[in-house]
């Protein structure tokens, strides 16, 4: 198994979008990551980075980091930006049983990326947010888990 | 992404291609939102070519049917498929949308 670390900068605009999502989904494909898993890491890895791009940096300039490598079990991201600290993953689950009236978009982003990857989790480590997602390298028989 | 409308009786269906992300979310939500502003009231999105959504997508969406809602109009969705589908499911769109097999059926709605 490869255990060989990638590391990748991109521009934090949305404009780098379709370069963050090509880089990802190659790495995670080569790594062994089933392409029925892929769609769904490519959303949890765009909502991700649209989340960093408006919160981390609003406007402001900046690069965010990405950090892939593998374990024999697990294809591992870690997204990395020196934005001011805060915890995408602790954002509230949003209610999706309500009315439309009352739905709000909000939320979803983060409610994606915990539902599309297998684990994610996040820390705070010289002076940078490091968000880390993982995908199990499976059979593929496995459906994402409930969130 | 692409975007092609045509007009179907009352409604106006507006088949979309390829990714809507957030780079492309914009374009979506200007065209729907210029037939809103034009008078459309019933929209019939057909999601058959498309490939990915996430949520600007969505969020275009949500947008469109409380505009519609708001002139007593209506949005229809039609033809979500596989990872589409899967995000109106799990985001708990697909029991707030009106979400038909097909365009047909949709429109059907629309009489």
């Amino acid at each position: 198994m490869d255990q060989d670390y990638s590391t990748m900068r991109f521009p934090a605009s949305i404009n780098s979008l379709p370069a963050v999502t090509a880089f990802v989904e190659g790495k995670a494909a080569a790594a062994g990551v089933m392409p029925a898993k892929l769609p769904g890491l490519c959303l949890a890895v765009e909502e991700a980075f649209v989340n960093i791009c408006t919160y981390a940096f609003s406007g402001h300039e900046g690069q965010v980091e990405f950090i892939c490598f593998s374990t024999p079990d697990a294809f591992v991201l870690e997204i990395m930006d020196s934005g001011p600290e805060f915890d995408m993953l602790s954002v509230p689950r949003p209610d999706t049983s309500v009315e439309m009236e009352q739905r709000e978009a909000g939320g979803l982003g983060v409610y994606f990326i915990r539902h599309f990857t297998d684990h994610s989790d996040w820390r705070r480590e010289n002076n940078k947010n490091i968000l880390r997602l993982t995908m199990d390298l499976d059979d593929g028989t496995s459906h994402p888990k409930e969130t | 992404m692409n975007i092609q409308t045509r007009q179907a009786g009352r409604a106006t269906v507006i088949a979309v291609f390829g990714k809507v992300d957030a780079m492309t979310a914009p374009a979506f939500e200007t065209s729907v939102s210029d037939l809103i502003a034009e008078g459309q009231l019933c929209l019939a999105i057909d999601l058959g070519g498309v490939e990915y959504i996430s949520s600007a997508g969505l969020r275009v969406i949500l947008a469109a049917a409380k505009a519609l809602k708001a002139k007593d109009g209506m949005l229809l969705l039609a033809n979500a498929r596989g990872p589409v589908q899967e995000v109106f499911e799990i985001s708990g769109f697909g029991s707030v949308f009106n979400l038909y097999d097909s365009v047909e059926a949709a429109l059907e709605t629309a009489g």
